[in-house]
């Protein structure tokens, strides 16, 4: 198949149904900024499709056996390709890449990717095509600095002037980074449309194929969906969470191709396995206001997760963007554990028996008790009409094993930020169970992992800033996490993984649902995508074409 | 010798209903309206599928026997969740349309009425303008969610908090109206000459001004319940309404937008309903409107 | 008049001061949070972190100071600036009210986004009126005629649709059901990068805010027809008219010239009052046909809890708010003689 030249099929229409805001990942974690921002500026190295590591800036991701990384895995040292030029036509060099870590490491910053940074201690220059990162504790797993979209080059004489707390101020800088990437800024319209144009200084003469580039935002997800599918108006819409019939619907229309991959994200349901109870004031929720009433009983836990049919919400919720699970780690596969799987199948009839043999004896309203508690769930979750009908359903489900649940519903802002004085964040969890979706970026879950420690569990004293929303404190888990931190070998680290999963599982921190994957549309004119769950889904732009 | 003619003693609200009588869209409107009320009031009783129940195998259904407005994609009974959702809509229509009324009259009265409160009463309306809805009932609803479900149960509680945020939200019109009548009814020469034969203030109001600024009240009125179930609507989209197994018409014209394609019908139910309780309740206001005011009545 | 207007007008600055402090006060309490939006990947003390850097560590008061000396002394500051060219004092480093979601100037952010409100908002509310006034009319002269009924259901049912519906049907019909070369065919999204400089561009301008000014002109008729015509009747009993006709008048005077004259009094009241939400109010339209004007930046910002694009924003609508009220209320007075307002 002849490759086009560079700019011969002309214009490329993308949507994304949330507006992109800022071209400057650093300066923004929302994947919106991520993916557009990737357009223009990459970073040294970056997953494919498959989650492999791929060099993109760099000819060779350096590991320890070709001498990239030192034997005490303290180091790592990059050499950047030769003959790589900014789009405005100046060199671009390893100075380049130590001012983008120094960038992001300012304290008075605000950086958004910091923790990719964590533990480095030292970037420098070794020559104008070297850089070497060095660490303060062994990192088996080097690969943070510089990988993967959150982490691309910016230009050090761009954005010299825009260190630490001037960083928010370089409008320019931010609304229109010069990268090495396959296209470049033309027109920024914060929340509104991206205008871009082909960046003649790009390192393949003959790529991108586009000339020019209308990235626009807005609106929501069914009519991003609509105009790919069924108007022709766009060529690439991503992020299509709406009604799987809709969507089907949609496609019936031949103008254009579904699809979906799967990247580490689980929609689950959050244990309580402390006391939500009104009536404990500053203690609820707290480890120091004991425990769950009845949550931290295992056959309680066991009968609420086999009585959820998690095939029928995936059919009628996600559809080919979607799998049922039952862990909380659902890839890479090596870390897939097998040992759950008892939920998969819905059995009403086995978890009333489990209930039963476990003292709750239903009452005549038809709600289970035992010693005067009563099995009654306050079950939160954010506004999202997937995640309302999956709340009708398993209440449903649940009446059917004689627990009786309350529904609530809470606006994203509020329910995913860290307001201190709002009762409705997640953090506070001062519901008995709330469903989310969380994910880890990259291929690599021991930072993952880590959310579940002791220490990470949000408390007042440390103003709800942690992870551990299930409250989960195990000694033996924490010292799984640390031998984890330390052990490099693949297999060893996948076992130890795989261990972690199931503990949590088995202990009830969380009740797995659904392995959510991302569904995007393209037009059936429009070649070379290869959607990218692991990385930024316009990570390889530079080879879509018209076909 | 002249015969003595007798007609029939007639009150001033006998009058109102013989004039009401005529308007035929009004007649119309209120038998729409009451039959709604009715069906929605009474239909539970006999129609007794749960609206939450969800029937997976039934999923996405056209009318049938068992079902006669059919199904959603959850299985559940449309017919059903359209009587559930028409009591929540018509009560917070209504309710909310009472609170705004009243307040809007109160203040507009006043307002218009008394010329040293004109100025800072009309800035508090400013005020209210001002604000914007949602932020507002964000603050609200987390102030007072916890307890109101403490005091009242779940529905009740958001019932309350809602009806409460969209009367205190949508009375200003209503006052801006109400007031800039007043102040032209004041002027009139029957008020001189009420004051002139020593009208206090309170009587001066009930008496004479109030009945003379019916007609932008009613037509606030109707347009005012049209108003609240359709924020009300809006406000369960953004999560800051009833819970969600919590039916209003609102939600289901809502949930079935995307679905406009697909099943058309279950766009319209509730449309239809909502735009026919509307178009009651206007034909109703118009109809009353005419009624009281005196200068068409007996036309 | 012209002291109660002056002294309306010297009453205005502490009255939007203290509207300022209250829209302030209520946001601040109001639950939101920047890093909500955040995705998961990002660690709680690295939210914390980008919090602090955004001010947010500031005692209230401090952020209110600081917002007020941006909103009334820097930015104006930048407006001479910018409009006469001249310099003062050190430009470059005055900091300006900032969006936290887009870290650049909230004004320049308005300033992007009125052109297509203005067209999009701007045109429904012109058509709006000038459809409702003459059914409006119509409607009251011929009370419970065919006309006045079809008149009052079509405008019923424009009134009581909410425009989700009716938006996202129209885009069914005329983008995807129509094929696409068909001249009846409408684009589904507004393209804000489109200017006008010939005419086919200005077609295709047309054909793109067809669809969204039908959806909202369509509502705003709705309400102005009803005002109209009710106003129309309150007056077409009055002894004046009688009068009129009696002094043998022709009907056409009679109506256009007295009626209509004495029943725009309250409606254009009305309308001057509406005006202040053109520009924020049609936030689901602008939603639906992707305009991204103003509606969708207030309602960006509140999901976001961008305060102080929330802040300046709705401080701006509440300037308007308050100086249309001002003009209504001046030209009431102005319009009918029988109101005294000193």
């Amino acid at each position: 198949m002849a490759m086009a030249d560079r700019g011969s099929d002309g214009h490329l229409n993308i949507i994304y149904w949330q507006a992109p805001s800022i071209l400057n990942p650093y300066l923004s974690g929302g994947t919106k900024d991520l993916e557009s921002s990737s357009m223009i500026i990459e970073p040294l190295a970056r997953y494919d499709e498959g989650g492999n590591l791929v060099p993109w800036l760099v000819d060779t991701i350096p590991t320890v056996d070709n001498g990239g990384v030192s034997s005490d895995l303290k180091s790592i040292t990059w050499k950047l390709s030769a003959g790589l030029k900014w789009s405005d036509g100046s060199d671009v060099t390893a100075h380049d890449v130590v001012f983008t870590a120094n960038y992001c490491m300012d304290p008075a910053g605000g950086c958004a990717q910091l923790n990719k940074l964590a533990d480095v201690e030292n970037v420098e220059a070794v020559d104008d095509l070297t850089v070497k990162v060095t660490f303060g504790v062994p990192k088996p797993f080097p690969y943070g600095p510089f990988v993967g979209s959150e982490q691309p080059i910016i230009q050090k004489a761009q954005f010299a002037d825009c260190m630490g707390a001037k960083a928010p101020e370089c409008t320019e800088q931010n609304f229109g980074p010069i990268g090495t990437g396959p296209f470049r800024v033309t027109e920024f319209k914060a929340n509104d449309v991206i205008s871009m144009e082909a960046n003649p200084m790009y390192r393949d003469p003959a790529k991108p194929s586009f000339a020019t580039v209308t990235f626009k935002g807005g609106g929501d997800a069914a009519a991003a969906a609509r105009t790919v599918l069924e108007t022709g108006e766009f060529d690439y819409a991503w992020n299509l969470q709406i009604d799987p019939a809709i969507l089907s619907d949609m496609e019936a229309a031949g103008k254009g191709t579904v699809t979906s991959s799967f990247g580490t994200a689980v929609e689950r349901l959050m244990v309580n396995l402390s006391n939500p109870d009104p009536a404990l004031g500053d203690k609820r929720s707290t480890l120091a206001g004991g425990p769950h009433p009845f949550l931290t009983d295992a056959a309680v836990r066991r009968a609420l997760s086999l009585a959820i049919d998690r095939g029928i919400l995936t059919e009628v919720g996600y559809g080919a963007a979607g799998k049922p699970t039952c862990n909380v780690v659902p890839g890479p596969a090596i870390y897939v554990s097998t040992a759950n799987d008892e939920c998969l199948v819905q059995d009403i009839a086995k978890a009333n028996n489990v209930l039963e043999a476990a003292g709750w004896k239903r009452g005549s309203d038809g709600v289970r008790s035992k010693d005067g508690v009563r099995l009654s769930i306050l079950y939160q979750t954010s506004t999202n009409a997937v995640r309302q009908d999956t709340q009708a359903f398993i209440k449903q489900w649940w009446s059917e094993i004689g627990v009786e649940t309350e529904l609530k519903n809470i606006s994203a802002s509020v329910f995913f930020g860290g307001d201190q004085s709002s009762p409705d964040t997640y953090q506070k969890h001062f519901s008995d169970i709330e469903m989310y979706t969380n994910i880890f970026s990259g291929t690599d879950p021991e930072a993952y992992m880590g959310s579940w420690v002791c220490s990470e569990m949000p408390t007042p004293e440390n103003n709800w800033l942690g992870n551990n929303m299930p409250r989960y404190c195990n000694a033996e888990y924490d010292a799984l996490v640390a031998e984890l931190a330390g052990t490099a070998n693949i297999d060893d680290r996948a076992r130890i993984v795989i261990t972690l999963n199931d503990m949590l599982m088995q202990e009830g921190a969380m009740i797995p649902l659904i392995h959510r994957g991302r569904v995007s549309a393209f037009a059936n004119s429009l070649g070379g995508v290869r959607q990218n769950t692991w990385d930024s889904e316009l990570w390889n732009v530079a080879d879509w074409h018209r076909k | 010798m002249t015969e003595e003619i007798t007609t029939k003693q007639s009150s001033q609200w006998r009058d109102v209903w013989l004039q009401f009588k005529t308007h035929r869209g009004a007649v119309i409107g209120m038998i729409v309206f009451f039959a709604i009320g009715f069906l929605v009031a009474f239909g539970p009783l006999f129609w007794t599928l749960d609206p939450n129940f969800i029937d997976i195998r039934a999923r996405n259904q056209g009318p049938s026997l068992l079902h006669p407005m059919g199904t959603d994609q959850l299985g559940r009974d449309t017919f059903s969740n359209l009587l559930a959702g028409g009591r929540v809509s018509l009560l917070v229509g209504v309710t909310a349309m009472a609170l705004s009324v009243l307040f809007g009259t109160l203040i507009g009265v006043i307002s218009g009425f008394f010329r040293r409160l004109d100025g800072p009463l009309m800035r508090l309306t400013d005020l209210f303008l001002a604000l914007p809805l949602l932020p507002l009932l964000l603050v609200m609803i987390m102030l007072f969610r916890d307890t109101l479900r403490g005091l009242f149960g779940p529905e009740t509680g958001i019932f309350i908090l809602i009806v409460t945020a969209i009367g205190l939200t949508s009375w200003m019109p209503i006052a801006r109206i109400v007031r800039g009548d007043v102040l032209a009814v004041k002027e009139r020469e029957f008020v001189l000459a009420a004051r002139s034969l020593g009208t206090h203030n309170t009587q001066m109001i009930t008496r004479h001004i109030l009945p003379n600024v019916m007609s932008p009240i009613m037509v606030s009125a109707t347009l005012s319940v049209a108003a609240a179930i359709i924020t009300e609507s809006a406000l369960s989209f953004l999560g800051l309404g009833f819970p969600s197994d919590f039916p209003t018409w609102g939600r289901l014209l809502y949930d079935s937008t995307n679905f406009m394609k697909l099943s058309p019908e279950r766009v319209i139910y509730p449309g239809l309903a909502i735009s026919l309780t509307v178009l009651s309740v206007n034909y109703i206001g118009d109809g009353l409107r005419d009624a009281l005011d005196p200068r068409i009545r007996g036309r | 008049m012209l002291k109660y207007t002056i002294r309306r007008l010297i009453f205005t600055i502490p009255v939007l001061l203290f509207i300022s402090l209250v829209i302030f006060l209520l946001l601040d309490l109001s639950p939101g949070d920047p890093t909500a939006q955040l995705p998961m990947t990002v660690p709680p003390e690295i939210r914390e972190h980008i919090r602090q850097a955004l001010g947010l560590g500031e005692p209230m008061y401090w952020r209110y100071l600081m917002w007020c000396n941006q909103f009334f002394i820097i930015e104006p500051l930048n407006i001479i600036e910018q409009a006469w060219g001249i310099s003062i004092g050190d430009g470059a480093n005055r900091t300006r009210v900032m969006s936290w979601s887009t870290r650049s100037p909230v004004v320049d952010l308005i300033i992007e986004r009125t052109p297509q409100t203005l067209w999009v908002v701007g045109m429904s509310y012109i058509v709006g009126i000038i459809i409702a006034i003459p059914i409006g009319v119509i409607s009251a002269y011929k009370q419970y005629s065919w006309f006045d009924q079809t008149g009052t259901f079509i405008s019923m049912v424009g009134f009581s649709v909410p425009t989700f519906f009716t938006g996202v049907l129209l885009i069914v019909i005329f983008s995807t059901l129509v094929p696409t070369d068909s001249i009846f065919w409408l684009p589904s999204i507004y393209d804000t990068t489109h200017k006008v400089t010939d005419w086919d561009s200005f077609i295709f301008q047309i054909r793109q805010i067809i669809m969204p000014v039908f959806v909202l002109g369509l509502y705003n008729a709705s309400q102005i027809s009803r005002f109209m015509r009710a106003s129309m009747l309150d007056n077409l009993s009055l002894d004046y008219v009688r009068t009129a006709r009696a002094k043998g008048m022709r009907e056409r005077v009679v109506l256009l010239v007295h009626v209509l004259r004495n029943s725009l009094i309250p409606v254009v009241t009305v309308l001057a009052l509406n005006i202040p939400h053109v520009f924020g109010g049609a936030i689901i339209t602008e939603q639906v046909f992707k305009v991204n004007g103003l509606g969708a930046l207030l309602i960006l910002g509140i999901e976001g809890a961008d305060i102080p694009l929330v802040q300046t924003l709705t401080f701006i609508f509440a300037i308007l708010i308050v100086f249309f009220n001002l003009i209504a209320d001046v030209l009431y007075g102005i319009l009918d003689p029988r109101i005294r307002y000193d």
